[in-house]
């Protein structure tokens, strides 16, 4: 009895001198940068001070410190509790799995009876629902995406909103070729993606070309660049690479910038001709899409159809990635990735391996650019900063290397509460980063999902796999 | 010839203070095998911690330059260096014996915080510096178009990156701190063996790395005079192509690569074109990593199964 209240004070005590110690540390951390503010030019020159903020953020520090101090002093309990909780629920979910469709059947038909214009939505959900129980997580993804248009006709933000995720949905793929599967890091794949949009956007306006006669062109442009980049600097190593690689998109965003004869420099490209439906504008014209089909004209028509077509594009680089990944390229990218040593020694050449890698991914970065391009129908360099590069990294990482549904996941996740937290877009930024070391801290192998190498030797071996990548084979 | 010579006082003075940025990539590598790609990020709180402390001492009434700079030095020496010592406690000693790429991403997650942070705390516009030191003094005078002049900042920046590259390299090559430096990073393992408190080192790495970076900050804010939440990310890159030219590793050939990165960069601008100079120095990163991995005065790396 007095032993366990011995232990309580002395862990009490442990959290309070935890949470001293990180709350002088964040006072010297945010005395200057958070005690004061700089004026500029606009606001007057001179200082602010801000003691109320630095008080606060610094309280914040304390208690949160505290706080975690005491879980992790109390970890093994909490975890143990928190895992039964886990199983039990599993348990009844799996028991009752009959009972739980019916419940889920029976609240949509009550659903559509008291509000029958919501019926699109009901069904998507019921739908998702259903198909995720019966054919697991991926299937329901993928339902949800193809009825994400029927349930949100009417709500073109929203529908909005969808492509920009499905444009880094297929990014991500994209990127997971190079970064998941070759394990190249790559910190400038937006280059390709700017390549594939100035692409189509110089090609279409200069020549004419429609949608889809450019989009396998801005595709190659971004494979001739990527294998461009990749020739001379595939011998580098992992970190050297990274950083050459960013080197190289800053230096496209600066030719850019600077070119004004070709690229109309910091001014953009505008009025970049809009995809058509196989060659049928979307217009309400004579020969418009509305008019062909004998539907009433709506704008909505090529936002849906927008929708579909990355929609397409992001399953057709999925696809291709999961079929390349059974293939004897995507085995060396994969066994490249976990020990680049013994792939050579196999015989295996790891620059042709390389390159295949990161021309495929800079071929969907093409695509996803010339999409991009025709979406907006306006773009300039702004759209191809750093910033972009690494939100499509994180992508990856948070989604797990390697993993196609990871990727899925935490591009829906972080680019729609991106969209959606538009106003808080530093505070966004700052969490996103901090996201970044955490998956690397607690979850190196990603959150969402880890990935095994495809094929690998189950027997005989005296360390395991995942050592070996992590060094310390 | 006037100009060039012009050129070569200005390329010295932007080349020490990428040295002193390009002398926390390369120890930081040195020892533990890692980019530290929040360390361009650092070097810019540096510089709004001591444009803080700048005005704050104006506001108290101390404006004697010399006392004012000396405790500036202080002020942003320490707090920065406090950054550097959380960065490194945060987001790179956990991922110690992880894998490759892990303490990469997790510093890019790091430079975006620490760059978002400040945009959050102090604001995206400009910050500026009133001129503090002022005066030129002529070198040459032919009587033509161009006269060839040294700043007083200019001979500030160049002194102090000496001053602080002389101490520094007497603290690695004669100093107890050094010599478990030189031991961390020949073989971080057999050191922690022999009884050096690796992660001490380490730190202490990080908050000497800082520190410099900070000295780099405050040289940048007086002598651009103007700053803002972004001068990190280019400064980081240039410092780090600077450190890969010199030879990862090697101290001289930090300050030499900053040297001739700053004079490559001016060179580049002064004859050729300004917008295209950050692709010179890029250029240059590309180039030699390819056809000169170890840099001018690195050891070649020998690969280990």
């Amino acid at each position: 009895m007095s032993a366990a209240r011995t232990e309580n004070a002395s862990v009490l005590s442990h959290a309070l001198k935890d949470a001293l110690l990180a709350s002088i540390v964040a006072f010297g951390l945010f005395i200057l940068l958070l005690g004061f503010l700089i004026g500029d030019a606009r606001g007057g020159m001179g200082l602010t001070q801000r003691p109320a903020l630095l008080a606060s953020v610094i309280g914040i520090v304390f208690v949160g410190r505290f706080l975690i101090s005491l879980l992790y002093y109390n970890a093994p309990a909490l975890r143990a509790a928190l895992t039964r909780a886990w199983t039990a629920i599993l348990d009844l979910a799996t028991q009752y799995k009959t009972a739980l469709v019916l419940l889920v059947v029976a609240i949509a038909i009550g659903w559509i009876f008291f509000a029958p214009a919501q019926w699109p939505l009901v069904v998507m959900l019921v739908a998702t629902l259903l198909v995720g129980i019966s054919l697991g997580f991926s299937a329901a993804f993928l339902v949800f995406a193809i009825l994400f248009p029927v349930a949100f006709y009417d709500n073109p933000y929203y529908l909005g909103i969808a492509i920009i995720v499905l444009t880094y949905v297929m990014l991500g793929w994209g990127l997971n070729i190079v970064v998941g599967l070759a394990g190249l890091l790559d910190l400038g794949y937006v280059a390709f993606y700017a390549v594939g949009a100035y692409s189509y956007a110089i090609i279409a306006q200069m020549y004419g070309w429609s949608f889809w006669a450019c989009l396998p062109l801005a595709g190659l442009f971004a494979a001739f660049f990527g294998i461009l980049l990749g020739f001379p600097v595939l011998r580098l190593r992992g970190d050297y690479l990274a950083i050459v690689t960013l080197a190289f998109g800053e230096i496209v965003r600066i030719v850019l910038l600077n070119w004004v004869s070709f690229t109309n420099g910091p001014n953009g490209i505008g009025s970049i001709p809009r995809a058509s439906f196989f060659g049928i504008p979307f217009n309400a014209e004579e020969n418009g899409f509305a008019a062909t089909f004998g539907l009433e004209f709506d704008p909505t028509h090529r936002t849906v159809f927008l929708f579909y077509l990355i929609l397409a594009l992001a399953l057709i680089t999925n696809w291709v990635t999961l079929r390349l990944r059974k293939l004897p390229v995507g085995r060396a990218w994969e066994a490249l990735r976990e020990d680049e040593i013994a792939v050579r020694s196999l015989g295996i050449n790891p620059t042709n391996t390389k390159l295949t890698a990161f021309a495929i991914g800079a071929m969907f970065g093409g695509f996803a650019g010339a999409f991009f391009a025709t979406r907006q129908g306006f773009i300039s360099p702004d759209s191809f900063t750093f910033p972009e590069s690494a939100l499509i990294l994180a992508i990856v990482v948070l989604g797990g290397m390697g993993s196609q549904i990871g990727v899925a996941i935490a591009a829906t996740v972080m680019t729609a509460s991106f969209e959606l937290f538009r106003e808080f877009e530093q505070f966004r930024l700052v969490i996103f980063g901090f996201a970044m070391v955490g998956i690397m801290v607690w979850r190196p192998r990603g959150l969402i999902s880890t990935r095994e190498p495809t094929a690998y030797l189950k027997e005989r071996k005296t360390i395991s796999v995942e050592h070996v990548a992590e060094g310390r084979g | 010839m006037e100009y060039f010579l012009q050129q070569l006082i200005n390329g010295l003075a932007l080349g020490s203070i990428y040295g002193l940025v390009a002398i926390g990539y390369t120890m930081v590598y040195g020892i533990i095998g890692m980019i530290n790609f929040a360390h361009g990020d650092i070097f810019m709180v540096g510089a709004f911690i001591a444009l803080i402390a700048f005005l704050i001492l104006i506001a108290i009434g101390i404006t004697a330059v010399p006392l004012a700079l000396f405790l500036v030095l202080l002020i942003a020496m320490l707090l920065t260096s406090l950054y550097g010592w959380a960065v490194e406690r945060i987001a790179y000693r956990p991922l110690r014996g992880s894998f490759r790429l892990a303490p990469l991403i997790s510093a890019i997650g790091m430079s975006i915080v620490l760059q978002n942070y400040v945009q959050l705390a102090q604001g995206a516009r400009v910050k500026t510096l009133p001129p503090l030191i002022t005066g030129v003094h002529t070198l040459l005078d032919l009587g033509n178009r161009f006269v060839v002049q040294i700043s007083n900042i200019q001979i500030l920046i160049i002194v102090t990156t000496f001053a602080l590259m002389t101490g520094f390299s007497w603290l690695v090559s004669s100093t107890s701190l050094g010599r478990d430096m030189r031991a961390c990073e020949q073989d971080l393992k057999m050191a922690a063996l022999l009884g050096v408190d690796t992660n001490r080192t380490i730190s202490l790495t990080f908050l000497i790395g800082a520190a410099l970076a900070s000295v780099a900050g405050i040289m940048y804010l007086l002598y651009y005079g103007v700053i803002d939440f972004h001068i990190g990310f280019v400064a980081g890159v240039k410092a780090f192509t600077a450190a890969v030219l010199g030879g990862i590793g090697s101290l001289p050939g930090a300050m030499l690569g900053g040297l001739l990165i700053g004079l490559i960069e001016t060179y580049w601008s002064a004859y050729f074109s300004v917008q295209y100079k950050d692709v010179a120095a890029f250029s240059i990163l590309i180039i030699v990593l390819i056809f000169m991995p170890t840099g001018i005065l690195g050891r070649p790396e020998v690969e280990k199964v």
